[in-house]
């Protein structure tokens, strides 16, 4: 399946923004509205976020469904198979995303 | 007796009828004029002023949801806001069904607390997630899910 980089590196609406959670109904604060924003979040949010999100399978959905990059999102599914939690999954989590982002920047077209 | 409540004044007589009709709003006219001592035209006329002076907003059923087969959770919402945008988020909180009470309070800084009901908590994430957490100027929001009601009271009446 492509994938057109330009669409995965989009900014979207707030109301498709991803908003980060510590838990049921508690929001942080922080959001992001582009693969970009993702990345610095990742750095930033308390990692009880980043726990609760991957193991909803939060980021993989909107990876998919809002930004429409299947490929990261099934990184991402690996990454919470793997169970990794703490700062080894902000770490890896940071090292999926900002991979996937060179690669889309430098694809010419579309990437797979 | 009389007690003055924006700009209302309400003497013994009528506080005396909405006592009866916040206890049973199914109260006939002749129910509380016995009650009361009165004619029940007397009644009537009260109710009746009230009702226009918006004094009885409505009149309404207090269901069981759990007995009625129903599965809900109630939670309460304090969300921190951009002051500038405090009122604007508090009207579009007002506008969502789910949402049953909006309040603005103020302690350190002021919040908006919200009363919210979802059919279960991944409903009610998602309800804070996409129509609360993206309106503009909140900053954040803690939740806290209500797991048992001590006391349930819809206004206490005490003039």
């Amino acid at each position: 399946m492509t994938v057109s980089p330009s669409r995965v590196l989009r900014s979207v609406l707030r109301e498709e923004a991803f908003y980060f959670f510590t838990s049921i109904g508690n929001y942080t604060g922080q959001s992001a509205s582009s693969l970009d924003e993702f990345l610095q979040q990742i750095k930033e949010v308390n990692i009880k976020s980043l726990e609760f999100h991957l193991y909803r399978e939060d980021f993989e959905k909107w990876i998919a469904q809002t930004l429409g990059d299947a490929k990261l999102a099934e990184d991402i599914k690996s990454l919470r198979n793997m169970k990794v939690v703490g700062n080894a999954l902000r770490d890896r989590l940071y090292f999926l995303v900002s991979r996937r982002i060179k690669d889309l920047k430098i694809a010419p077209q579309a990437s797979k | 007796m009389k007690i003055k409540g924006q700009g209302v004044s309400l003497d013994s007589l009528d506080w005396q009828v909405l006592k009866l009709l916040h206890e049973n709003a199914k109260f006939t006219y002749t129910e509380i004029g016995n009650k009361l001592d009165v004619a029940h035209s007397t009644v009537y006329d009260r109710i009746q002023r009230m009702e226009k002076q918006g004094i009885i907003k409505k009149y309404t059923a207090v269901v069981d949801l759990q007995k009625a087969g129903m599965q809900q959770i109630t939670a309460l919402m304090t969300i921190h806001t951009d002051p500038k945008e405090s009122e604007s988020i508090a009207s579009k909180l007002a506008e969502f069904p789910e949402v049953l009470e909006v309040s603005s309070s103020f302690s350190e800084e002021l919040v908006i607390n919200a009363k919210v009901v979802a059919q279960d908590q991944a409903k009610l994430h998602s309800f804070i997630a996409h129509s609360i957490a993206p309106l503009p100027g909140v900053l954040r929001i803690r939740t806290s899910i209500i797991t048992k009601c001590f006391k349930e009271e819809a206004s206490p009446l005490i003039p």
